[in-house]
């Protein structure tokens, strides 16, 4: 190891040299090269999906790059695991807090350390540590549990207990998630006072154009695996930006849709909620969708999006505002989605729509075990009608399963969702609520569900899209809505579609 | 050419009946072998302690089930229990792992007593299915407190089933040692003794009272409810995931307070024919660790309502034998206990093991 080479107290440069990942036949990254010199702040700009999470686990030895090297100070090392990436003075900050919430900063300090005593001498930490503050250009308290602080301060912490550490390359995971806007201000200014001092050089994930733009020197910008630009923050425009992020050119629309939008379907209007970190609110105050219409709303992970499903769903309480679909209030339960006609997708079907432990065919049978074929419910469920009517959609839909008995566990995720699509897409469907219906899928199937999705909205089901990938958006949508912290910030046709501006508006950057 | 494997549709050999037959042992044979792995572990115990293992297994069946007397006092035994086991069974269905049925069989007896010292001079017509109702309410109110609890508050229901089981228990000192006390009760405070008509008698041509009947239906029913209505099914689903039957517009809330308050009061009309036919009064003799020995019957019969019928008699059979074991091979009662503790045990390691063995699960068998 080349940890003896670097002398203790200075920012150490990174650099990565053609890194290629493959998981099996994808390729997550693709000859990524992106050099951060010492005490220099570099931000790592992508959507979700484009790679920044796997090209940092490859530094930090979590994973092991199928081709290409890692350079420390201009010395080629070898990282098999993230103790080493410690060792020669790698650090990491997650965007969840690792500290223990019970214990004092003083304590979470110490405990963290490799060598820490058996039986330690606190008084003598407590001194070390004294001194090792008045080192540091900012103070976090000691001796408070970590669980009274405000974030702002855990995030303070967890940056100085990486410097206590003697870390001195740190990688900074979408720091500011958590934090309140000046909270986040403050962070970010000390940490690019300490890159200047020449103390740490810093690679910081983001989403956010004006972090981006405040305080880093640097940007590379990460697009599908590929390194698709980058630069001298100075030297670049947001636009620029926004259009290596989001990529310049459009996809191809899908070309197979027909008719155009009819009457309004799904009317959300002045809704307001708590999101999930309960830090911030959703403000939703108008969404309509019609019948005929795919509308997509694009935007980072965690900017409201899953939060909105869930209030569509009536699995989140909102404190103002009004749902109301063809007309009539809506509030989610049985009888109501089922006499407006409302199914839903959600993201991750096995774990939001299915229960593992029931077969193929029960989970198939869940939109229908209690209704009679006249539509009136029923007491008692018949389980041949449940099996007979799963065996058509499963050949239908195409559900490779080795039987209608096999749980629907042991299904691939692309038949998964084949069986939930068989559900939700039977009978009359006048309003859809999909979140990322593809993800994680293969090419076949996701190319044959999102046919069935404008097959839908062909025969008249309004549709509301919910995705991380902007490239499906694109594809399936007919108009756009970009949602940003809670908001829908920008709303524009998908047939004049202009990405730079989605990609700005994805980015946070308003107006 | 994945449009060419989808082309060959799916439907294989994987569900004939042999598959489907092996496909459901996999909750029989895995509870047996845990069954007998803690039988066995419970054996190298006794031989630690210098008794004889088959002589203990032979006394317990010789005890339980050699001859007609004790099949009927481990069918008497069983009564209980059976109650006792669905207070865990139905609520585990929806996710909920409720460990106090104690609680709602304690109060059921009093509330039973109660009824009885009101209505001492009705007609047994009408005093005994009161007395039932008076029983199955005390318990479906206490259990499905916490089921409520659970759902609006996020009260952890283990942890909440289990304090209210104490809290149950000085609720009934309480009571007997006050307002409902018999003054005649001296060493035992009791309520007053039931009326000789308003106790409930025996089955027809056996000694075992009719709250092995009323187990057993009861179970029959619970089995049916959840197995063969849309409510079960329902109940399945939101046990299964709360989010997929959020989704679906299930009335999840509804569903686990209905589940929780059905357990209680199975274990509410369990204490009703503790009180009314075998003790005569509610007293502290009720609290006899029914509820603790249904959550062992509960898991080993794999939440399954027509299961927990033959593991209840098993298990009665085994408390049957507990004083013959005491006077022969000169063990302490709690001997029992302990075996019942290594069972126990043993079906908690034996739960990691569903799905995990290939040869439950024929679609695997080819790769």
């Amino acid at each position: 190891m080349t940890g003896d080479k670097v002398k203790a107290d200075d920012a150490i440069g990174i650099e990565t040299v053609g890194m290629t990942m493959q998981f099996g036949n994808f390729t997550a990254l693709d000859d990524v090269s992106i050099k951060v010199k010492p005490g220099s702040f570099h931000a790592l700009l992508g959507e979700n999906g484009a790679g920044k999470s796997t090209l940092v686990k490859c530094i930090m030895g979590f994973y092991h790059a199928t081709k290409g090297q890692l350079m420390v100070n201009n010395h080629e090392v070898e990282i098999p695991d993230p103790r080493a990436a410690h060792a020669i003075g790698l650090g990491m900050v997650y965007q969840h807090f690792t500290l223990v919430p019970s214990l004092t900063a003083a304590e979470n300090l110490v405990i963290s350390r490799d060598d820490a005593p058996a039986i330690i001498d606190w008084r003598k930490e407590r001194e070390a540590l004294a001194d090792f503050l008045n080192t540091m250009p900012f103070k976090v308290p000691l001796d408070q549990p970590v669980m009274s602080l405000a974030a702002g301060e855990k995030q303070k912490l967890e940056i100085l207990k990486q410097l206590y550490l003697g870390r001195r390359f740190l990688i900074l995971d979408e720091p500011t998630s958590v934090l309140t806007p000046a909270e986040a201000d403050e962070v970010l200014g000390l940490v690019r006072n300490l890159c200047k001092a020449g103390k740490i050089s810093v690679l910081m994930i983001s989403h956010k154009f004006r972090e981006v733009t405040m305080f880093a020197d640097e940007v590379s910008v990460l697009r599908r695996g590929v390194m698709v630009g980058g630069g001298k923050v100075s030297d670049l425009s947001t636009d620029q930006m926004a259009s290596m992020m989001v990529g310049a050119d459009l996809p191809e629309r899908n070309s197979d849709r027909t008719g155009s939008p009819g009457h309004k379907i799904l009317s959300v209007s002045g809704i307001r909620a708590i999101d999930r970190s309960g830090l911030k609110s959703i403000e939703i105050d108008k969404l309509d969708v019609c019948a005929g219409e795919i509308v997509g709303i694009a935007g980072i992970s965690g900017n409201g999006q899953m939060e909105l499903m869930e209030i569509l769903n009536g699995q989140r309480k909102y404190s103002e505002g009004s749902i109301s679909i063809k007309g009539l209030s809506y509030s989610a339960t049985r009888t109501e989605a089922r006499e407006l006609c409302v199914r839903v997708l959600p993201e991750e079907p096995l774990r939001n729509a299915c229960v593992a432990n029931m077969t193929v065919a029960e989970n198939i049978g869940f939109r229908y075990f209690d209704v009679k074929n006249g539509g009136s419910t029923r007491f008692w469920i018949n389980n041949r009608e449940i099996r007979n009517r799963a065996a058509d959609l499963v050949s239908a839909f195409k559900v490779k399963t080795t039987s209608l008995d096999s749980l629907i566990s042991s299904l691939s995720g692309g038949n998964v969702q084949r069986a939930v699509l068989a559900r939700e897409l039977t009978g009359q469907v006048d309003l859809l609520v999909i979140s990322n219906p593809c993800f994680g899928l293969d090419f076949s199937a996701v190319a044959e569900i999102r046919s069935r999705i404008i097959t839908a909205r062909n025969s008249g089901s309004a549709v509301l899209l919910m995705s991380e990938d902007l490239d499906e958006i694109l594809e399936l949508s007919d108009r756009i809505i970009v949602m940003s912290e809670g908001r829908l910030a920008y709303e524009t046709l998908a047939a004049q579609a202009d990405v730079g501006e989605i990609g700005r508006y994805m980015a946070g950057h308003h107006a | 050419m994945a449009e060419q494997s989808l082309a060959q549709l799916p439907i294989t050999a994987a569900s004939g009946p042999l598959s489907k037959a092996v496909r459901r042992s996999e909750g029989v044979v895995i509870p047996i072998a845990a069954l007998l792995c803690g039988l066995l572990a419970f054996s190298l115990f006794l031989l630690v302690v210098g008794k004889s293992p088959i002589e203990f297994y032979q006394l317990i069946y010789k005890a339980g089930f050699g001859t007609a007397f004790s099949w009927q006092n481990t069918l008497s035994r069983s009564a209980p229990l059976l109650l006792a086991a669905l207070c865990v069974a139905l609520p585990a269905r929806l996710g909920l792992v409720i460990i106090g049925g104690e609680g709602a069989i304690v109060l059921g007896g009093v509330a039973t007593g109660a009824c009885a010292s009101l209505l001492m001079n009705a007609p047994a017509l009408l005093a005994i299915p009161t007395m039932m109702a008076a029983g199955a309410l005390a318990g479906a109110v206490w259990i499905g407190a916490v089921g409520a609890m659970r759902h609006y508050r996020g009260v952890n229901e283990t942890i909440s089933s289990l304090l209210m089981a104490y809290i149950a228990i000085a609720i009934m000192n309480q009571l007997v040692e006050g307002p409902l006390r018999d003054p005649a009760s001296l060493n035992k405070p009791s309520t007053l003794p039931l009326a000789e008509h308003l106790r409930v008698g025996s089955l027809p041509g056996m000694d075992v009272h009719w709250g092995l009947a009323a187990g057993i239906i009861a179970c029959v029913f619970s089995w049916i409810l959840i197995e063969k209505t849309s409510w079960g099914f329902a109940a399945r689903i939101a046990g299964g995931n709360v989010r997929a039957a959020q989704i679906q517009g299930l009335p999840v809330g509804k569903l686990i307070v209905g589940f929780t308050a059905l357990g209680g009061a199975f274990g509410g009309l369990a204490g009703m024919f503790e009180v009314s036919a075998v003790q005569g009064a509610a007293n502290a003799s009720i609290a006899a660790g029914f509820g603790y020995t249904g959550i062992l019957i509960a898991f080993l019969a794999r939440q399954n309502p027509l299961a927990i019928i033959p593991v209840a008699i098993l298990l009665g059979g085994i408390e049957a034998s507990s004083g013959l074991i005491q006077r022969r091979m000169d063990l302490p009662d709690a001997t029992v206990l302990v075996m019942q503790g290594f069972i126990f045990i043993a079906i908690l390691i034996s739960e990691t093991f569903y799905g995990k063995l290939r040869i439950f699960d024929p679609d695997g068998w080819r790769s």
